[in-house]
């Protein structure tokens, strides 16, 4: 952690992250139109959480901390994971 | 082993002169101490309000029809008394108060992590509950929807929703602050030596409810959003003729409320587990169990809050996993409760203000416990929802566990905060006044419940009369059991006999350095061996 702040990424790398982030944001809008029935909140999740660790890893700097710090995000996505898990036992089910 | 901390060289917080005078000293102080003693004197004084709603609702019960106010007066009542008690005193409770004062003390630092933080935490605070108090007294009316704000009647009633909604989504932000607080200051400011397994169980506590406090809180938050959101706007989250679904509001608000009764419940459980300890004068039984169950119960503690919506029309797979997750979040629980007993077994019990409190803690706790666990059988749940047996078990739970681990933390703390002793004699009698009182006006609800009195209703048939008399006379006792209890507090605060560092013979770290603390706790940071 006490070297993370000096870490340098070059502007390649963040420009790439950003045509990753707007290429997935078309694909977030394109796959609208496709009828994915009890799966579309499930690929919209999906779609929303890569690109959510995309910001993480490299913007964020999760890549050049602590591991800790890439745990405990982790953790959080697995809990909040299980949480809307647990949800749609509800409305899968009824 | 702790290394003693050398003598203070420093005044104690209390007689600590800084930039400011006055009050100016205080509510524009970052020590952590001053902060913790600023959400006490709040939350006592909104106790003070909270319970007079209650007393007041339990005064209309006294008789069935009309007895003091109205049928609308009764839900606005009702209302008020939950979101006081819920989220400007429970949720707070221990950890802003006990937790901002004893926290870095224990873990052998001299302040939290962020300490302006700490006092932009109280001030959001104090800005929530100005929100709410607002709603009291503009627009159409108070709020009438109870604590819950369900939905669609919260997105449709005349009552004064928007400044209470959103006065609860900024106390969200208060609570998510401390959480973040406090996990910093565990993770980065232990003294040297007190590796994770040598942390006292207070602090460990405090680890587990600020990670609820940090994940849980924002749901809420954009939850309260939505509801505002469904009133401003019309959206149709939640409105079933706009293609919404009321059960999401549902299944939104508990995955937050659900974990919030494990912030109110685990640092209650903390103090207790500091409490028996001292007072049996043994190390506490299973450390690492009850390490390990804290985290289980703040774990598994998410994913159970459908239980609170068995009759709702949730799916039948949905209850059933609900069911087996209540079922499993008893364990832990159990655990701590084995353990507090195998820590009394054999023990040279000290019997003193705090132990009582403790052991009418343990009583109480597995009244509401196993009460609780009746009702994660579905079956059950069904036959009891939305009856008086409801607002037993919780009372039992949140009142009964976190409010008596409040007092007995008080006591507890209290020579170390005052630099001063209560007198003994008052508070158990305080404290035995209390504790009739209790068993009078929660006991007699779970007996109405299951003869099928509601919950929330202002009225009822006169087969329910006797019972309500009890509880209503209870509720009479235990005002007066709290009064004696506060009265001796405070003046023992100003008027007690001075106290030494260790006047328990207690093992952690607020032992060793002066009563009442100095500014920064220790000369020293000490050496944990």
């Amino acid at each position: 952690m006490e070297n993370s702040s000096h870490h340098i990424v070059p502007y390649r790398v963040y420009l790439i992250i950003l045509a990753i982030l707007i290429l997935m944001t078309g694909i977030s809008v394109a796959v609208t139109q496709i009828d994915l029935g009890v799966i579309t909140i499930a690929v919209a999740l999906l779609l929303a959480t890569v690109k959510s660790a995309f910001v993480l890893i490299y913007f964020m700097h999760l890549k050049f901390d602590n591991r800790m710090f890439s745990i405990m995000a982790v953790g959080v996505f697995l809990m909040i994971g299980v949480v809307i898990f647990v949800t749609f036992l509800d409305y899968l089910f009824r | 082993m702790i290394s003693e901390p050398k003598h203070a060289s420093e005044p104690s917080y209390l007689e600590y002169k800084g930039k400011h005078k006055g009050i100016l000293a205080w509510i524009l102080s970052t020590d952590h101490k001053r902060i913790g003693l600023l959400y006490l004197y709040t939350i006592m004084s909104f106790f003070v309000v909270g319970a007079t709603l209650g007393l007041l609702m339990k005064l209309e019960l006294i008789a069935p029809g009309k007895t003091i106010m109205e049928a609308q007066m009764y839900n606005v009542t009702f209302t008020l008394h939950g979101i006081i008690m819920i989220f400007v005193i429970v949720i707070p409770g221990l950890p802003a108060v006990f937790g901002n004062f004893f926290l870095p003390i224990m873990i052998g630092a001299k302040d939290v992590a962020f300490p302006r933080l700490n006092l932009l935490s109280w001030w959001v605070y104090i800005a929530g509950i100005i929100l709410v108090l607002i709603a009291l007294f503009t627009g159409d009316g108070p709020p009438d929807t109870g604590w819950t704000f369900y939905a669609p009647y919260s997105f449709k009633t005349a009552g004064n929703m928007l400044p209470a909604v959103f006065g609860a989504f900024v106390l969200g932000f208060s609570s998510i602050l401390t959480g973040l607080n406090f996990i910093v200051t565990i993770h980065r400011m232990r003294a040297p030596g007190m590796r994770w397994l040598k942390m006292p169980i207070f602090p460990w506590t405090l680890y587990g409810t600020a990670w609820i406090q940090l994940l849980a809180t924002p749901i809420i938050g954009i939850t309260l959003l939505m509801v505002a959101g469904e009133r401003l706007f019309n959206i149709g989250f939640f409105d079933p003729a706009l293609g919404g679904d009321p059960i999401l509001y549902q299944h939104l608000f508990w995955i937050y409320s659900h974990p919030a009764v494990y912030i109110m419940i685990l640092p209650a459980m903390g103090a207790i587990s500091e409490i028996i300890p001292t007072f049996a004068r043994k190390e506490i039984f299973g450390y690492k169990f009850v390490v390990g169950s804290t985290l289980a119960i703040a774990f598994v503690g998410y994913f159970v809050w459908g239980h609170h919506m068995f009759t709702s029309g949730m799916s039948g797979t949905a209850l059933f996993a609900f069911s087996i997750l209540t079922f499993l979040v008893a364990i832990p629980s159990a655990i701590k409760v084995f353990n507090w007993i195998s820590t009394l077994y054999k023990g040279s019990i000290r019997m003193e203000t705090p132990l009582y409190w403790a052991l009418s803690f343990i009583f109480v706790f597995m009244i509401g416990g196993l009460s609780g666990l009746m009702q994660g059988a579905v079956a059950i749940n069904v036959h009891v929802h939305d009856t008086h047996f409801i607002v037993a078990h919780f009372h039992f739970i949140v009142f009964g566990g976190t409010g008596f681990a409040f007092f007995g933390a008080m006591h507890y703390w209290f020579p170390k905060i005052w630099g001063r002793m209560y007198d003994a004699a008052w508070a158990n009698t305080g404290w035995i006044i209390f504790f009739i009182g209790f068993l009078s006006l929660y006991g007699p609800m779970f007996y109405l419940g299951l003869q099928g009195m509601p919950r929330r209703y202002y009225d009822y048939d006169e087969s329910f009369h006797g019972g309500n008399i009890l509880s209503s006379l209870g509720a009479i006792i235990m005002i007066a059991g709290a009064m004696v209890i506060i009265v001796n507090l405070i003046r023992s605060a100003r008027k007690g006999a001075p106290a030494v560092a260790d006047p328990w013979g207690g093992r952690g770290l607020e032992w060793k350095i002066p009563s009442p603390p100095p500014l920064e706790n220790f000369d020293e940071i000490p050496v944990i061996k």
